[in-house]
């Protein structure tokens, strides 16, 4: 069967689309380079994009950089794709002093800049939803044409401000993108265990809200359905649950052995589906990349991780006294 | 100067805050067209449009956690916890995001709201309409706590954390509401956060106390001067940060001190406070601290008896002072 050449969606320039796929790359090496850290005791915790960084990217490359993203502890691919650079990202893996995200007071895993309009979280799962409405309500209210996007897991849709945030949104129509990245498992539970719907999707119906499954390794199709559930948030005709139908790969977090709860057959499976593969494919097949450019490229943001390896490893630690900080915006320390 | 109850000093807060600045929102159950179940909010969804006067589901998570979005967003919200017996779904919204939201971004993101709620007992509302579970809060660093006892105190109280850029968990005694009048100014003034009042002064032992209780300790300490015994007053009108100062500077006047709240008794504010004379004042004594507080029981019973067997009262405030007087 001859293969269709793939199309890319609208609005993508070339030099967008390599992107995406550049910041696929950054994403994955950087998360690889982290386990290896920790592996040999750098660095005590890390918590894994790997196996979703289409589901990530993807819906953030949906965005402009005034509209407010709201990420998950998984989102590094978002964190990259929003201007985070590896530098930053390696000093706050480290838990060192000029993390932008909290200084080093955080896990890793903990996004959060005003810079890039991405709003800090907690480990607390689901909370950040009702953030986002509130976000997009401000953003309503003023009458703007910017959305608030936020991220979740599958498994943390059980929790009630799930349902919380989807009530208000779709009472108010908010301009407000939810993101299920469902990978399957809520760390050993599987989905059947956590939902009795196939799809967390099905949940939108209730709320009177359009609700859409994807293929979360698909970056360019989670683009294509981000688009349309940012413009129709724009357009102000409401909130969209989009589900990203995808995998972890690796565990939970450095703390987990995934082998108690899942066959390595299942593992591999997915890894032959890798998203970064199947879309460094799609662009060879427009024309837009090669063997000789991917080597490139790797080797460049491979050096960067290393010049950045290096100099988080050698960063001061914030002052003990340090904590003592930003309690309350009108006192320095107590 | 016009006189005002309570419940009508918070209104005309909330309205002066609304009037003068348009990021400033209120969003609770019932608090549109019917005004809020004690009409704290009465007639503002008239005046300020549903866009800014919000009836909100019935969810107190998602009213504390879409307060915190509108403020991360710039806006000014007023979140209305029906009574503070049901702010414990949000409670997860206020301690684990609002409160610590400063703080882990490094001061990058912050959320400048209030979270408003009647509380505590003697009003016949049983289990869960009479509970005083401001201990909560108070053991919460990067939240305020405020609990204004008079009409004058709740506005300026009010206004100071509308205006205050963290958040501020704000406690109202329900019983206050319409118990007592008092003049309270037209337009904006503040009572700043943090700081006590000597609600009266006296030499021979201090009760400290806060809310409803800040009435009866007076009514105790009127009592108590009949027989010469001068007590003095404090009103805390802020737990957290607590007003150290004025706490110890009465007590190593006095040199005797008690703790009057509605609070269960143990690990109640009280228990800071008793902890805090002992640190700092504990040679200036000459008595052991003393606590009158709610009973360690899992609530306030509904029938008069019991709930008058729970609670503080002049009469208890009063002779417990008297023993302390007489150790
Ligand atoms: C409220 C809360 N309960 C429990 C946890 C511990 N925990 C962290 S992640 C996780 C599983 C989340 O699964 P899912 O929502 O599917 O997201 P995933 O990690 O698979 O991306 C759990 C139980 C938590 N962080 N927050
Ligand atoms: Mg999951």
């Amino acid at each position: 069967m001859a293969k269709t050449q793939p199309k890319a969606p609208q609005g993508l320039s070339q030099d967008g689309l390599v992107q995406i796929y550049k910041d696929m790359l950054v994403a994955r090496l950087l998360d690889e380079r982290m386990w290896t850290l920790n592996r040999i005791g750098k660095a005590p915790f890390v918590i894994s994009c790997q196996g979703q960084e289409a589901s990530q990217v993807g819906w953030a490359a949906a965005l402009r950089p005034d509209d407010v993203v709201v990420p998950y502890y998984r989102d590094m691919g978002v964190a990259i794709q929003r201007g985070m650079t590896i530098r930053e990202l390696m000093l706050a893996f480290f838990g060192k002093q000029g993390d932008p995200n909290s200084n080093g007071r955080q896990m890793p895993g903990h996004f959060g800049c005003r810079r890039l309009n991405m709003v800090s979280g907690s480990s607390v799962v689901i909370v950040q939803m009702l953030h986002a409405v509130g976000v997009a309500y401000a953003m309503k209210m003023r009458k703007q044409d910017r959305v608030a996007a936020v991220a979740f897991g599958e498994g943390a849709t059980a929790e009630g401000d799930f349902h919380e945030a989807l009530n208000w949104a779709s009472i108010y129509r908010l301009p407000v993108l939810f993101v299920c990245e469902n990978n399957g498992y809520a760390i050993s539970v599987p989905q059947k265990k956590e939902m009795a719907v196939e799809n967390v999707s099905e949940r939108a119906r209730a709320y009177d809200m359009p609700g859409v499954t994807v293929d979360g390794n698909d970056v360019l199709a989670v683009y294509e359905a981000a688009v349309e559930a940012v413009e129709r948030g724009r357009r102000g005709d409401g909130p969209t649950l989009l589900e990203l139908k995808t995998y972890r790969v690796v565990p939970h977090s450095s703390d987990d052995d995934d082998r108690v709860y899942r066959s390595r057959e299942e593992v591999e499976a997915w890894k032959q589906r890798d998203p970064i593969k199947q879309y460094q494919l799609t662009l060879i097949e427009m024309g837009l990349w090669d063997a000789q450019r991917d080597q490139a490229v790797r080797a460049e943001i491979q050096a960067e991780i290393e010049a950045a390896v290096e100099e988080a490893d050698r960063a001061p630690f914030p002052a003990a006294e340090d904590a003592l900080r930003f309690v309350y915006a009108d006192e320095e320390g107590r | 100067m016009p006189v005002r109850n309570m419940i009508d000093a918070i209104r005309d807060a909330i309205d002066v805050a609304m009037a003068a600045d348009d990021r400033v929102l209120i969003l609770g159950e019932d608090v549109g067209v019917r005004g809020g179940v004690f009409q704290a909010t009465k007639g503002l969804i008239e005046k300020y449009g549903e866009s800014r006067v919000i009836d909100s589901p019935l969810a107190e998570s998602s009213i504390a956690g879409v307060a915190i979005g509108m403020a991360l967003e710039g806006l000014r919200p007023i979140a209305e916890m029906q009574f503070a017996d049901f702010i414990l779904p949000a409670v997860n919204q206020i301690i684990s995001e609002a409160a610590k939201m400063r703080y882990r971004s490094y001061n990058d993101y912050s959320v400048p709201m209030v979270i408003r709620a009647p509380f505590g007992g003697g009003v016949h509302g049983g289990l869960y309409h009479s509970q005083s579970n401001e201990t909560i809060f108070m053991h919460c660093p990067g939240l305020k706590m405020v609990v204004p006892s008079t009409p004058y105190d709740a506005k300026g109280l009010l206004l100071s954390a509308i205006a205050d850029p963290d958040p501020v968990v704000f406690y109202e005694h329900k019983r206050l509401y319409r118990l007592i009048k008092e003049e309270v100014p037209d337009g904006h003034y503040t009572v700043p956060i943090g700081q006590a009042k000597v609600a009266r002064p006296g030499r021979d032992l201090t009760i400290i106390s806060y809310g409803l209780m800040v009435h009866f300790a007076l009514e105790a300490a009127a009592a108590l001067a009949k027989d010469g015994v001068e007590a003095e007053v404090v009103d805390l009108r802020t737990l957290l940060p607590l007003d150290q100062d004025t706490v110890l500077t009465s007590v190593r006047k006095t040199k005797r001190a008690m703790v009057v709240y509605e609070a269960n008794r143990t690990l109640g504010p009280g228990a800071e406070v008793s902890a805090l004379i002992a640190e700092h004042a504990l040679f200036d004594l000459d008595a052991p601290v003393l606590r009158v507080a709610g009973l360690d029981i899992p609530a306030m019973p509904y029938n008069q008896v019991q709930e008058e067997f729970f609670l503080p009262s002049p009469d208890k405030i009063a002779k417990a002072a008297e023993a302390l007087m007489a150790s």
